[in-house]
C-alpha cells in the first residue's frame, strides 16, 4: 500500500513536469527523419538523394542491404573516410533501424541526368545490364538486381537513381579490391571481369534509367541468382 | 563484516550445488576479473589494444605520432606473443614505473605517467581480467620511428622531464568523492594525456596539467580543463557534467571528436557513483570565472561583412536545428549561444564540426543520437569562415573571428 502510494504520487508529481517541459523548451522531433539529419546534406533527407553524383540514393534499398554497409562502415571494412568518421561510434541495433528507415522511404526521384554517352556506349550497356555476355562469363545485372532493377531482398540493391559517376567508382573500387563484401563477394568477381569499357557504358545506361512507380525491391527467393553472394543467402 | 556475509553466501551455495565445493573460491575469482574489466573500461584499454576490426586486446592498433607510427601491444594472455608469462608483479611494474618485463622502457604513448596513480589493488583486478580473457597469437608489430626517435634511451631523458612516479596521494582536507574523482581522472580515465599541452618533446607539463592543447596529428583541440573559458566545468552543474561522461550529451553540450570515442568506449560503462564523483572533481579544477573575457579585435568593416554573409549561411544551415537565437534544443541540438566550445580562443574545433559534422556516440543512456550533417561539401571556404565567425560572436558569444584559410587548411585534418 505505501509502494502504492509513493508510485502515484510519483506520477502524479511527474505528469504536470513533463507537461511544463514539453511547453517550455522546444525538443528535436522523436523521429528517425530527425536523427538522420546527419546523413541529409549527402544522401536527401529521405534518401532520395543529392544533386552530388557521387552520393547514392538510399530509399527503398533493401534495409539488409544498406545495413551491411552501414556496419561495414562502422567497422572500417568499407573506406570512405566522412562515412567511416559518421558511424564510428554508433552500434550495430542503431544502424539497423536507420537502414530500415532508409528502405522504407518512397520520395519522389531526382531529375535524370541526361546522358552524354554516345549512343554505341548506351546500347553496349543496355546489352551487358539485360543479357550480359555470356561469352566472357557476365551475368547480366538484372539477373540478381531484377528485371527493373529494384534489387531484392535482403541483400540486393536496386540500381535506380543513382547516377552514373557513383556506380562507376563502386565498380572501379571492386575491380581494385578497395571496396568489398562478405564472401562468396559475387561483385568482386563480376567487376574484375568487366573492362573500362564496360564499366562506364553500364554506368551510363543505368544513369540515364528512371525510377519506376513501383520502387519496392523483389521480395528474397524470387529470382534464382546464378552467383552465389555472401550478403544473399539462398 | 562484508566477507562474512560473502562466506555465507559461499555455504549456501556450495550446500546448494552440493557437486562444486570450489564454487566460493571461483566466485572471489568471478568478483576480481569483474572489477578488473570494470577497471580495464575505465582505463579505456580498448582504444589503443585493439586494431579496428581486430581481436580483442591483441594489439597492432598503430598510433600517429609527430615521431613516427607506434603500434600498441598485444596484452591478451597469449604466452609467446601477449602477456601470458606475466606476474601480477610484473604488470604492476609496467603500470607503475613504465618498464616493460624484460626492464626495456615503454614509449610514452602508453599513458604510465598517469596510471602510476594506479594502486596494487586495481592494478591486480585489471591483470586478473587480461589474464581472463581469450589468448590470441598475434606478434607485436615493431614501432616505425624516425631517427632520432627510434632511440629508447631517449626515453630515459624524456623520463627525467615529465614522469613522476607514485601512486595516487588522497588529499585529507577533500571529501572521499572528491579523491575517488581525482583518483580516476588523474590515474586510469589518463585525461591528461589530450586536456594537457604536448610540448615539442612529446611531454605534458605536471604545472600545465589539464590546461588543454591542440591534440598532435589528428587536429582536433582538447580543451582546458581549469578554464571556464574553455571546457572547465566550474559554472556546470553536477547533473550536467554527469550527463555528459555518461550519455554524451547535455543540456550544455554534446562530446564530439576524439572525446566521442572516449565515453564510447570507457566513460559510459562507469558506475553513477564514480560518475559523480570525477564530476565532483572536474568541477574544482574550475574554480567561478568572474573575469571578463575580452571583445575580439576586428574591423568594422571586416566584421560587417563576415557578420552579413555568416547570418545568411547560418539562418539557411543552421537555424532549423539551433535556433534563431543560438539557444538549440537540447540536449539534442545542442545550444550554441553561451556555449564554452564554440568561443575558445582555438577554433579548431568549431570549424571541424562544420565541415565534418558528427554523431555523438551511441550510449546506454542516448542509444540513437542525432546527428549533425558534414558541411565540407556544401560550404565554400568564405561561408564557413563567416558561419563560424558569426556563432563565435552572436547572443554575446565572445570569440574572435577565424579566416578562409583557417577553414581551408582543416579540410584535410585527418578524420580519424
Amino acid at each position: 500500500m505505501l509502494r502504492l502510494g509513493a508510485w502515484a504520487l510519483a506520477l502524479l508529481c511527474a505528469l504536470p513536469l513533463r507537461a511544463v517541459l514539453a511547453e517550455g523548451t522546444p525538443q528535436a522531433p522523436d523521429t528517425m527523419e530527425a536523427r538522420v539529419a546527419g546523413c541529409a546534406s549527402c544522401h536527401g533527407a529521405r534518401g532520395e538523394g543529392t544533386s552530388n553524383e557521387y552520393f547514392p540514393r538510399l530509399a527503398g534499398k533493401p534495409a539488409g542491404y544498406l545495413f551491411n554497409q552501414l556496419l561495414a562502415f562502422h567497422e572500417g571494412r568499407r573506406r570512405y573516410a566522412p562515412m567511416n568518421y559518421l558511424l564510428a561510434f554508433l552500434t550495430p541495433d542503431y544502424l539497423r533501424k536507420m537502414a530500415e528507415f532508409y528502405a522504407e522511404q518512397r520520395p519522389p526521384p531526382q531529375a535524370i541526368t541526361i546522358p552524354t554517352a554516345p549512343p554505341a556506349a548506351l546500347a553496349h550497356g543496355r546489352e551487358l545490364v539485360t543479357n550480359g555476355a555470356p561469352d566472357r562469363g557476365i551475368p547480366p545485372c538484372a539477373a540478381c538486381h531484377g528485371p527493373v532493377l529494384t534489387g531484392m531482398e535482403p541483400g540486393i540493391p536496386g540500381l535506380v537513381g543513382l547516377r552514373s559517376a557513383y556506380i562507376s567508382a563502386q565498380l572501379g573500387a571492386w575491380r581494385y579490391g578497395t571496396r568489398t563484401a562478405i564472401a562468396p563477394d559475387c561483385m568482386q568477381i563480376v567487376a574484375s571481369l568487366l573492362t573500362e569499357d564496360d564499366v562506364s557504358s553500364v554506368s551510363a545506361w543505368l544513369g540515364s534509367l528512371p525510377v519506376p512507380d513501383n520502387q519496392s525491391p523483389l521480395s528474397a527467393g524470387t529470382l534464382t541468382t546464378p552467383l552465389a553472394c555472401g550478403s544473399q543467402p539462398r | 563484516m562484508r566477507s562474512l556475509a560473502r562466506a555465507w553466501q559461499g555455504a549456501l551455495l556450495g550446500l546448494l550445488l552440493l557437486a562444486s565445493p570450489s564454487a566460493p573460491a571461483q566466485n572471489a575469482g568471478a568478483d576480481l576479473i569483474a572489477k578488473g574489466e570494470y577497471l580495464a573500461r575505465a582505463g579505456d584499454c580498448v582504444a589503443c589494444h585493439t586494431a579496428p576490426g581486430g581481436q580483442l586486446f591483441a594489439g597492432r592498433r598503430a598510433m600517429p605520432t609527430p615521431f613516427g607510427t607506434l603500434y600498441s601491444s598485444n596484452i591478451t594472455p597469449d604466452p609467446e606473443t601477449g602477456i601470458g608469462k606475466w606476474s601480477a608483479d610484473d604488470f604492476y611494474r609496467m603500470m607503475h614505473t613504465g618498464r616493460s618485463r624484460d626492464g626495456g622502457l615503454l614509449y610514452p604513448a602508453m599513458p604510465f605517467a598517469s596510471y602510476t596513480k594506479v594502486t596494487r589493488a586495481d592494478s591486480d583486478a585489471i591483470f586478473a581480467y587480461l589474464r581472463s580473457i581469450p589468448a590470441v597469437k598475434l606478434q607485436n608489430r615493431e614501432h616505425d620511428l624516425s631517427f632520432p626517435y627510434n632511440n629508447r634511451s631517449l626515453i630515459l631523458g624524456w623520463r627525467t622531464l615529465f614522469f613522476q612516479e607514485g601512486e595516487y596521494q588522497p588529499d585529507p582536507t577533500q571529501s572521499d568523492e572528491w579523491n575517488r574523482g581525482a583518483y580516476l581522472v588523474q590515474g586510469l580515465g589518463h585525461c591528461s594525456m589530450c586536456h594537457t599541452r604536448i610540448n615539442a618533446l612529446g611531454g605534458s607539463s605536471e604545472s600545465q596539467a589539464f590546461e588543454g592543447g591542440l591534440i598532435p596529428m589528428q587536429n582536433w583541440y582538447a580543451p582546458s580543463l581549469t578554464s571556464n573559458r574553455e571546457a572547465g566545468l566550474g559554472d556546470w552543474s553536477i547533473e550536467e557534467i554527469t550527463d555528459l561522461l555518461k550519455t554524451g550529451i547535455s543540456n550544455r553540450g554534446a562530446v564530439y571528436g576524439p572525446m566521442a570515442e572516449v565515453t564510447y568506449n570507457s566513460l559510459q560503462y562507469l558506475s553513477d557513483a564514480d560518475t559523480r564523483a570525477m564530476a565532483v572533481y572536474l568541477k574544482t579544477l574550475a574554480p567561478h570565472d568572474t573575469s571578463e573575457r575580452p571583445a575580439p579585435a576586428l574591423s568594422p568593416s571586416e566584421s560587417s561583412l563576415l557578420a552579413r554573409l555568416g547570418r545568411t549561411v547560418y539562418d539557411q544551415q543552421c537555424a532549423s536545428c539551433h535556433g534563431t537565437d543560438g539557444r538549440g534544443m537540447p540536449p539534442h541540438y545542442p545550444p550554441l549561444a553561451g556555449n564554452q566550445s564554440i568561443q575558445m580562443t582555438s577554433a579548431v574545433n568549431a570549424i571541424r564540426m562544420v565541415l565534418n559534422g558528427g554523431y555523438p556516440p551511441a550510449t546506454a543512456g542516448n542509444p540513437e543520437p542525432y546527428g549533425m550533417p558534414p558541411f565540407a561539401q556544401s560550404l565554400s571556404d568564405d561561408e564557413v569562415a563567416a558561419v563560424v565567425s558569426y556563432i563565435r560572436v552572436a547572443w554575446g558569444n565572445r570569440g574572435g573571428p577565424v579566416s578562409a584559410r583557417q577553414a581551408n587548411e582543416l579540410r584535410s585534418a585527418p578524420l580519424e
